[in-house]
């Protein structure tokens, strides 16, 4: 199949504005489903709100378009209920850190078995560009036009904390990273979190006079290096690209399943 | 050996956005926005087909289409 039997044309042209990094990484994640060859039927996307969560109405799989920051929670039901679906949570940064920020530890705690992608453009888009959990220090949003007193949070660290199993990091110019680390994240058993930092021209580009998505994306190759480089050494300010945590443990609905056939053998 | 070289670029215009991205990132300055900020194959001909205008489109709006020719 190609990647564009994976999409419902009838929604094209899509609805991110010109340059979002967003629908880069629909077009990565769509190579990684094509090479992985896995059929329309076996995937279910649930998403949340907010611009990055409209990626479920573009792709032609079994989709669930659910409410603000909860999109891991229904998709803990899908999962439990039919566990051999490939289940991915596209989330944005606020959707899933903020609002969503306690069903995403806990999720990772469980070590659902599940596919959680946080496309990260560091601001609410659709509401007009509010700061969110990612902006970080010194960032001017509609909401801190004076810049932003808020610390960020380290995605990669915190899904690591909260105990997920598998945790990545690139961004939208490294298309070929995206395919190559979402076929892992998904082949993975267990909860896999994959950060994907991507553009948004419109207002963090725009309120942060950081240029053209062209040139937010030169910036991304400009300040991220592979995990353990000789440029981190000598530079720590560049942001690490690459996989961080890749463990085997139990999961959560493999678990479950345990615990169903021991309380019906002792209810004998 | 076979090697992949290039039939066409397929462009659907109704999709492309005109962000410029395949224009600025390709490797041998294949592509141009035209007046109505639409992306355009000028130079096909210095196409190496490596594919990553497509890969990196965000309106998925940009087609690489490669034939086999044998070497030689």
């Amino acid at each position: 199949m190609a990647v564009k039997d994976y999409i419902r044309e009838r929604f094209f042209p899509h609805m991110w504005c010109a340059g979002c990094g967003h629908g880069t990484v629909l077009n990565g994640m769509l190579q990684a489903i094509e090479a992985l060859g896995l059929s329309k039927n076996e995937i279910v996307m649930v998403s949340g709100i907010g611009c990055s969560s409209r990626i479920s109405g573009y792709v032609d799989f079994h989709t669930l378009h659910t409410i603000h920051g909860r999109a891991l929670a229904f998709a803990t039901g899908v999962k439990m209920s039919l566990p051999k679906l490939n289940v991915i949570v596209p989330m944005g940064d606020g959707d899933a850190l903020s609002i969503g920020g306690n069903h995403f530890i806990h999720a990772a705690r469980r070590n659902l078995d599940m596919t959680a992608l946080v496309m990260n453009n560091r601001i609410y888009g659709m509401t007009g560009g509010q700061f969110s959990p990612l902006s970080g220090l010194g960032v001017i949003a509609t909401t801190a036009p004076y810049s932003n007193i808020d610390h960020d949070f380290d995605v990669v660290e915190m899904a690591t904390a909260a105990g997920a199993t598998f945790v990545a990091r690139t961004t939208s110019y490294h298309v070929r990273q995206i395919k190559e680390i979402i076929k892992k994240a998904i082949l993975h058993k267990g909860f896999s979190v994959v950060e994907i930092l991507s553009q948004c021209p419109t207002y963090f580009g725009r309120k942060n006079k950081l240029g053209s998505a062209v040139d937010m994306m030169a910036a991304m190759k400009e300040n991220t290096t592979p995990i353990g480089s000789k440029a981190k050494k000598e530079n720590p300010d560049l942001i690490e690209r690459g996989i961080f945590v890749q463990k085997d443990l139990p999961v959560y609905n493999e678990e479950y399943d345990k615990i169903i056939k021991r309380a019906q053998a002792a209810g004998k | 050996m076979a090697r992949p070289t290039l039939k066409e670029h397929v462009i659907n215009r109704e999709w492309c956005k005109g962000c410029g991205i395949c224009v600025y990132f390709c490797p041998r300055d294949v592509l141009e926005l035209d007046g109505d900020d639409k992306v355009v194959a000028v130079r096909p001909k210095d196409c190496i087909c490596c594919m990553m205008c497509e890969q990196r489109c965000p309106d998925l709006a940009i087609e690489v289409i490669t034939e086999r020719k044998e070497d030689g």
